[in-house]
Parts: C-alpha cells; sequence; structure tokens
C-alpha cells in the first residue's frame, strides 16, 4: 500500500492493530527530542529538589500563625484602623483612576509609533524600547526609581502605574493597529486627507471598542497595583496592609483584604457592564 | 425488547415536549422517528438513555426500569444503547481509534482507559469496525482531520463498539450531502441487520427512511399520530404529521443509486489494506 | 444609523439623542472625578521634592552607568532561586487550581454550593498580589524561599483557576453527551471529552502564568521572600544604584528569555 502520506511506520503500526496492538501516536513523533525533553525535565526537577532548602521547623512553628490568619477572616476589625483604611483606600483608588487615564492618554501616541504598519522606524524602536521597559520591571521595581526622584506620596505611585500602564496598553494597541483590516486604512488613505483625519476615521474605529475593554481591565489591575506599591512609599492603602502585617494585627489585614477583594469583584461587574453597553 | 409507557417531559419552560408516548420495540426491529421539527424527536431518544430525565412515565429495556436506576446501573444500561448524532460528536482532538475504543469505556475502569490500555480483544473489535466502515486506514488521523462522512462513520463505529442491543440514532444524515446521506443510512440500517440491533432513527428525509426501515412512527407535537409499515406513509398521513404539503412532488426523482448492492457501496470507499 | 428631520432636510446622525447625551455625561462626569483626583493627589505631594527631581534623576542614571559587573557572579544563585520559585509555585498553583477550576466551572461541578465556594477561592487569590501574599507568608513560614513559592502559588490559583474554568464552560456539549451515552463513569467523561477540548487552552495559559511569575518573583525577595530581589533590596538600602543597574540588567535578561520559551511552548501546543 503506497497511498499518498503513508510511510513504512504507519504500515507497521496498521499490521500491529491488526493483532490487537496499539497505543496513541506521542505527542513529540521524534524519538530523540521526546527522550531529550523528558530527561531535560527530570534534570531539572532534580536540580531545583536539590538546591531548594526548606527550613521546616520554622514552617511548622509558623503554622499557629497561619490558622491565625485564616481565622481573621471570621473576624476582620474595619474599625481600630478605620481611618487609616479609609485614607489609604481613597488614595489608592485615586491614584489608580487618575493613572489609568493619564497612562490610557500617553499610551495612545506611543501604540501608534509602536506599530510597524503606520510609524518610521526610528519612532517605532523608540516606542518599542519604552514599552519593553516597561514590562519587563515590575511596577514596585518602577516605584521605587520615582520614589527616588519624586520623593514619597502618591504622586511617584500615579506615574508609577501610568508609566505600567504605558506598557500593556501599547503594546496591546500597536497589536491591534497592526492586525487592522488593510482595506479601510488603504481606503481612507486614498482619499488624501491628513495623517491625523486619516488616523480618526480608519484606525480608531477599529480599535476604539477594544482599548475600552483593555482600559477597564488596565484600571483593574492598577488598583490591585496600587495595594502594593505603598509597601516602598509610594502612596495608597499598601502602606497600613504593610503595616497591620508585620504588627500581625490580622484582622486589620483580614480587613483591607477583604475591602480589596470587594473592590476588585465590583470593578469587574461594573466594566462587564459598561463593555456591554459600549459594543 | 424496549418498552415506553407513559412517557412523557415537559422542560421548565415551555409546554409539554413530549406527553404520554407508548411505544414498543422488539429486538432487532429498526424503525423511524419522523416528524416536524420541535415535535419531540430528539428529546424521546434522548429520554431512553436519560441524557434528558423524563417527567413521567417508565421506559424499559429488557424489564429493567431504566428511569429508576442511578450510578453503575445506570452506566450498565446506557452501555447496552448506542447512540449516533447529527454533528457526529467525536472527540476532535483524539484520534479515529481512540473515539472508537471510547464506546468501550463502560467496559474498563478508569485507569486502564486513561492510559489507553484497553484489552486485545477491544483493539481487534475497533479495527474489524473501523475495516466494516470502510476507515481502517485513517485510525491515527485525528477527529477533526476527517470529512463530514468519514466522521460519522467514526460516530458509527464507536456506537457498536458499545456491543449494544439498542441503536439511537438522531439525524444521522442531517448535516451531509445527499450520496453520503444514502451511505450512511445503508450502513447503519445493514449492520443493524447483520447484527440483530433495533434502532431508532430520527429522520427529516422521509423518502430515505421509507426505502431502509421496517416501521415508521410519526410525531407531531409531542404525540405519537402513526405508527404502521412504510407502505402505509400516504400523502393524508404525512399531512396528518407536518401539516398541508404537495407530497407528490419530490419523490419521483429519488432512486438513483439503487443498483449497487449495499457491501459494494461501502467497499468502493475502503482503501484495502493488504495488496 | 437615526435620521432626524430638520427644516425639511433628513439629518443624519451617529446616534441616538439620549444616548449621545448620556455619553457627553458620561464624559463630564470623569473629566470632574479627574480634576478632583488629582486636586488630592496635589495635596498630599511635596511639591518641594520636585523642583530637583531632573537632578535626582539625572545623578540617579549617572550613578546607574556602568553597571557594576563584577557582583555578576555572586547574582548567578539568586537568579537560579528566583526561576525555582517562579516554577515551582507554578506547578504548585496549578495543581490546586486544575480541581477547582472542574468545581467552579457550571457545566462540570458537582454542586452549586462548591461552584460558589471555589468561585470565593478563585477571586481572592487574584485580587491579592503576589507580594502581598509574600508579605504574609514571610510572617507565618518565616522568609525565604518556600514563602515565595507559596506566595506564587496562591496568586497563580487564581490567575489560572478562572481562565481555565472559562475555558471548560466554552466546551462543546456534545462530545460530552456522547461520551456519557457509551456509559462511560464521571472520570472516563472528564478525562475522554472534557480534558481534550481544554488541554491547548490549559498549555497556553500555564506557561503565560510561569512567564507572569518569573517577573513577579524578581521583586519577591524586596519582603524577604527570596530570589534576586533580596540583593536587589540591600543593594538599594546601600544605596549602591550600579549593583541594582546589574541586577536590573540580569532580570531583563531573563524576563526576554522567558518571554521567548513561553512563546515557543504556546506555538507548539495550538
Ligand atoms: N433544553 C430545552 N429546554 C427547553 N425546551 C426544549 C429544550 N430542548 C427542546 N425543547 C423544546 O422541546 C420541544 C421538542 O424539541 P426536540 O428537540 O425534541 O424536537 P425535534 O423533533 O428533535 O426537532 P428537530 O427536528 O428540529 O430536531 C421543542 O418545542 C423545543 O423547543
Ligand atoms: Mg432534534
Amino acid at each position: 500500500m503506497s497511498l499518498n502520506g503513508t510511510s513504512a511506520a504507519d504500515v507497521q503500526r496498521l499490521q500491529q492493530l491488526q493483532q490487537g496492538v496499539w497505543s496513541p501516536l506521542p505527542l513529540i513523533r521524534r524519538r530523540w527530542l521526546r527522550v531529550s525533553l523528558n530527561l531535560g525535565v527530570l534534570a531539572y526537577v532534580i536540580a531545583a529538589w536539590l538546591s531548594v532548602d526548606v527550613n521546616w521547623d520554622r514552617v511548622a512553628q509558623g503554622m499557629d500563625r497561619g490558622v491565625e490568619f485564616v481565622a481573621s477572616f471570621m473576624s476582620p476589625d474595619f474599625v481600630s484602623r478605620s481611618g487609616e483604611i479609609f485614607v489609604g483606600l481613597q488614595e489608592s483608588l485615586t491614584m489608580t483612576f487618575t493613572a489609568t487615564i493619564i497612562g490610557v492618554l500617553l499610551a495612545v501616541p506611543v501604540g501608534l509609533g509602536a506599530a510597524r504598519n503606520i510609524a518610521p522606524a526610528p519612532v517605532y524602536y523608540i516606542c518599542r524600547t519604552i514599552i519593553a521597559l516597561s514590562r519587563t520591571f515590575q511596577e514596585i521595581i518602577i516605584a521605587i526609581l520615582f520614589v527616588a526622584m519624586f520623593g514619597f506620596g502618591p504622586l511617584a505611585g500615579v506615574i508609577t502605574l501610568a508609566f505600567a500602564t504605558i506598557g500593556f496598553m501599547a503594546k496591546l494597541l500597536a497589536e491591534d493597529i497592526e492586525d487592522a483590516q488593510r482595506e479601510p486604512l488603504e481606503a481612507i488613505r486614498a482619499t488624501g486627507g491628513t495623517w491625523l483625519q486619516w488616523v480618526n476615521y480608519a484606525v480608531q474605529p477599529q480599535v476604539m471598542p477594544r482599548l475600552i475593554g483593555l482600559s477597564l481591565y488596565r484600571l483593574d489591575i492598577n488598583f490591585r497595583e496600587s495595594a502594593v506599591i505603598g509597601i516602598v512609599g509610594a502612596g495608597g492603602i499598601g502602606a497600613t496592609l504593610n503595616t497591620s502585617i508585620n504588627r500581625y494585627d490580622y484582622d486589620t489585614s483580614a480587613a483591607i483584604l477583604l475591602l480589596i477583594i470587594a473592590i476588585v469583584l465590583l470593578s469587574e461587574y461594573f466594566s462587564g457592564y459598561v463593555r456591554r453597553w459600549t459594543q | 425488547m424496549l418498552t415506553l409507557s407513559g412517557v412523557s417531559k415537559r422542560y421548565q419552560t415551555s409546554e409539554l415536549a413530549l406527553s404520554d408516548i407508548d411505544l414498543t420495540i422488539p429486538a432487532g426491529q429498526v424503525i423511524a422517528l419522523i416528524g416536524p421539527s420541535g415535535a419531540g424527536k430528539s428529546t424521546l431518544i434522548r429520554c431512553v438513555n436519560r441524557l434528558i430525565e423524563p417527567t413521567d412515565g417508565k421506559v424499559q429495556l429488557d424489564s429493567e426500569d431504566i428511569t429508576r436506576v442511578r450510578g453503575a446501573r445506570l452506566r450498565q444500561a446506557r452501555r447496552q444503547i448506542g447512540m449516533i448524532f447529527q454533528n457526529y460528536a467525536l472527540v476532535e482532538r483524539l484520534s479515529v481509534m481512540e473515539n472508537v475504543l471510547s464506546g468501550r469505556l463502560a467496559y474498563v475502569g478508569f485507569w486502564r482507559s486513561y492510559f489507553r490500555r484497553f484489552p486485545k480483544s477491544d483493539i481487534q473489535q475497533a479495527f474489524h469496525l473501523l475495516r466494516r466502515v470502510g476507515l481502517e486506514t485513517m485510525f491515527d488521523k485525528r477527529g477533526d482531520a476527517l470529512s463530514g462522512g468519514q466522521k460519522q462513520r467514526v460516530g458509527i463505529a464507536r456506537a457498536l463498539m458499545q456491543n449494544p442491543k439498542l441503536l439511537l440514532v438522531d439525524e444521522p444524515t442531517a448535516s451531509l450531502d445527499p450520496k453520503t446521506s444514502r451511505q450512511i443510512m445503508r450502513l447503519i440500517c445493514d449492520l443493524c441487520r447483520e447484527q440483530q440491533l433495533a434502532a431508532i432513527i430520527n429522520i427529516h428525509d422521509v423518502v430515505l427512511a421509507q426505502q431502509f426501515v421496517d416501521r415508521v412512527v410519526g410525531l407531531r407535537a409531542g404525540r405519537i399520530v402513526f405508527d404502521g409499515s412504510p407502505q402505509d406513509l400516504s400523502p393524508a398521513i404525512l399531512t396528518s404529521i407536518y401539516g398541508e404539503e404537495d407530497w407528490e412532488v419530490p419523490a419521483d426523482n429519488e432512486d438513483d443509486d439503487e443498483r449497487s448492492p449495499p457491501e459494494d457501496r461501502v467497499r468502493t470507499l475502503t482503501v484495502d489494506a493488504h495488496p | 444609523m437615526p435620521i432626524r428631520e430638520k427644516d425639511g432636510l433628513k439629518e443624519w446622525q451617529r446616534r441616538e439623542p439620549a444616548k449621545q447625551y448620556a455619553i457627553w455625561a458620561g464624559w463630564m462626569l470623569g473629566g470632574m472625578l479627574f480634576v478632583w483626583c488629582w486636586a488630592l493627589i496635589s495635596e498630599n505631594t511635596i511639591w518641594e521634592f520636585l523642583y530637583d527631581a531632573d537632578e535626582q534623576a539625572a545623578s540617579l542614571i549617572g550613578r546607574m552607568i556602568p553597571p557594576d559587573w563584577s557582583i555578576t557572579g555572586s547574582l548567578m544563585m539568586p537568579l537560579w532561586d528566583t526561576i525555582n520559585i517562579a516554577t515551582v509555585g507554578t506547578a504548585l498553583g496549578i495543581l490546586i487550581a486544575f480541581p477547582l477550576a472542574f468545581l467552579a466551572a457550571r457545566n462540570t461541578t458537582p454542586h452549586a454550593s462548591l461552584r460558589a465556594v471555589a468561585l470565593a477561592i478563585i477571586v481572592s487569590s487574584r485580587s491579592i498580589n503576589a507580594l502581598i501574599w509574600a508579605m504574609l507568608l514571610v510572617t507565618i513560614v518565616g522568609p525565604g524561599i518556600f514563602a515565595g513559592m507559596l506566595a506564587i502559588a496562591l496568586r497563580s490559583i487564581g490567575f489560572v483557576g478562572k481562565l481555565l474554568y472559562e475555558a471548560i464552560e466554552e466546551i462543546h456539549p456534545t462530545p460530552v453527551e456522547a461520551i456519557t451515552a457509551t456509559g462511560a463513569s464521571g472520570p472516563q467523561v472528564l478525562a475522554y471529552s472534557v480534558w481534550p477540548q481544554i488541554l491547548p487552552a490549559f498549555a497556553g495559559i500555564s506557561v503565560y502564568r510561569w512567564d507572569i511569575n518569573i517577573r513577579e518573583a524578581t521583586t519577591l525577595g524586596l519582603v524577604g521572600a527570596g530570589g534576586i530581589g533580596l540583593q536587589m533590596n540591600a543593594a538599594i538600602n546601600n544605596l549602591a544604584w550600579a549593583q541594582v543597574a546589574t541586577v536590573f540588567v540580569l532580570i531583563f535578561a531573563t524576563v526576554v528569555l522567558s518571554e521567548w520559551v513561553s512563546a515557543k511552548v504556546r506555538h507548539a501546543v495550538l
């Protein structure tokens, strides 16, 4: 049987099948690749196992505290530190909102510049570098730098979150623009308007709905991050949370965490609603 | 062998999809279930293997009331009932062989099935069935690499792997071209005769049904309005099932490939593995 | 597209008037909120610090360049720890997220109350950053890699769990019916009809999360949970910015590499 695409191995499998011997085709058909991948994974597991040393005594000691923490979710304490919690949350929320708006506004030019199909080469590389830097380094690292430059307080936080937002939004925006349909782009360019008019009429309608959706998603992420960057002094609820954890005041920590969870849930619900509405 | 008595089904939202169905099917009988869209055909056959829970009534398979059993007993009952679907319902990312062997799942334990260690006899049976439906060289292909007709053949092989007593067939040809439809219908009916299987076939194509089945049951708005031999399907009766329509016109040009005997039909599509 | 009569001429408009007003009102509100937020922030900002921000930035960058390459060797072990934190943490997270996703998906959950519990766990895990988990865990199990791994795992549960249960809810129901109809048991139905359908999504989600976790693991040392972040923290506290720069370069290289690996794997499974 020499039908198209049948090899000696296929014939052998068919003959075995007739005898009642069958096993599924392996995912990776090349044997050496399969074997060496498996060996590689095994080697990594062994190496990792050997190099990770855990102080089990310390872990065992901490179990009581772990139980205490879980139990504190049953008795969260919103009251004792209500003032700090309120101010912290307010700051987090304002930082989130401002940073998202500034970040999205700045992400639009960066995103346009990072789209290969509409940007000239030097602009393209500058924008791509900004995106890569902002995406590689976690918000907290960037916050450290901005705190060093601008001093403690929410301003450093806003700049941090805005910078992170630029990387996130601009990358996705640029990909969207690169994927945008070619015909409308060219049809409108053919009408001979200015570059700005062209962006407004041809690019914007194609990417706008997703841009709104992504902004809302980023709003959500920024809020979660705003709870963290306070640790290094960039404002928001993070500082209060950090203090309560370090004092083993788990009831207050639980209260703050519950508030964060509630706000995330709420914003998710809200953004689902807005997304349906804008479509 | 299969007896439905007083079977009714009411979906949460709507009125009765099936009301008080009584139907008896002796062993080895192939019946066609016809009726307009929404008459309750799919609901009826799904009540037999409890993919849908009937609201009321009894379904007896060889004196066991299937509507009462649960757990292992239900699975025991289900494995005696093969099912073939309109959209084939193959697991597309599994190979043809795995799809066919999944018909044996109720016969092997979890870990055996998980590691694909099926008994030798099962594998041989799968091979014979694949050869019977003309796909033995395709056994390594993935489900999504097949054509519609080929997928349906795999679906048939999977159902027969269960060694069922009864086949439930829900519009096997509705997604296929006319010629393939015929071949599939013929294949199902031949296999039923060979293996003495009873079958309930939901089908919209009345002419196709008449050519292949022993008995026709007409369903309208959840009730049986006709039960008789295919020859008795007069235009008046069709009207009582489907409503007003000129039934004589399309029936004329419908006998194109009656010449070749069924066996050859299948063979022509078969790639012979042993030169 | 609504068309309005005006002076006997038909005038085309983009939207219904009511919707148009609602949109304007939305913009107004958003703008006012922004101004209010900004006022609040500037109130809490010591603007005097900003007068020399450009000098600060310049001197910071000046002290970072050139990076202090001499410490590169001593950073290799912490880097290896970072990778282990991310990898083991991801694996642990997936292990827990996997059953959770089946409990949380509408079409595979055994009971509505279990679904609610699973969803609650997923949303809690997702709302809280790995760094916060790490802070907590350091106080519980003590500083070190173990706390980092657990933190990564706890954060990954929600992420993987959510995307996976959404994938489970999107599978085609007919193959599931077909396998059920053969008389297969519950676990067999999952293994033969649900699992093959979610396999590509599962692989994609897992490497995607691993990729994110590599980045997150680089920071956990800031709160004492092991990895290269510890060295970064020490260097920052000593104001040794040239060493900080070396750490940054290494992090950058690792992240680029992990992104490449994850893209390759995702490409291979799809
Ligand atoms: N899951 C469901 N929930 C509510 N009502 C349903 C459901 N499935 C079917 N129905 C209703 O039950 C009735 C019978 O449907 P069924 O699918 O059995 O018809 P059918 O004869 O198979 O039609 P078709 O030829 O179009 O497949 C219809 O009125 C349908 O709207
Ligand atoms: Mg139907």
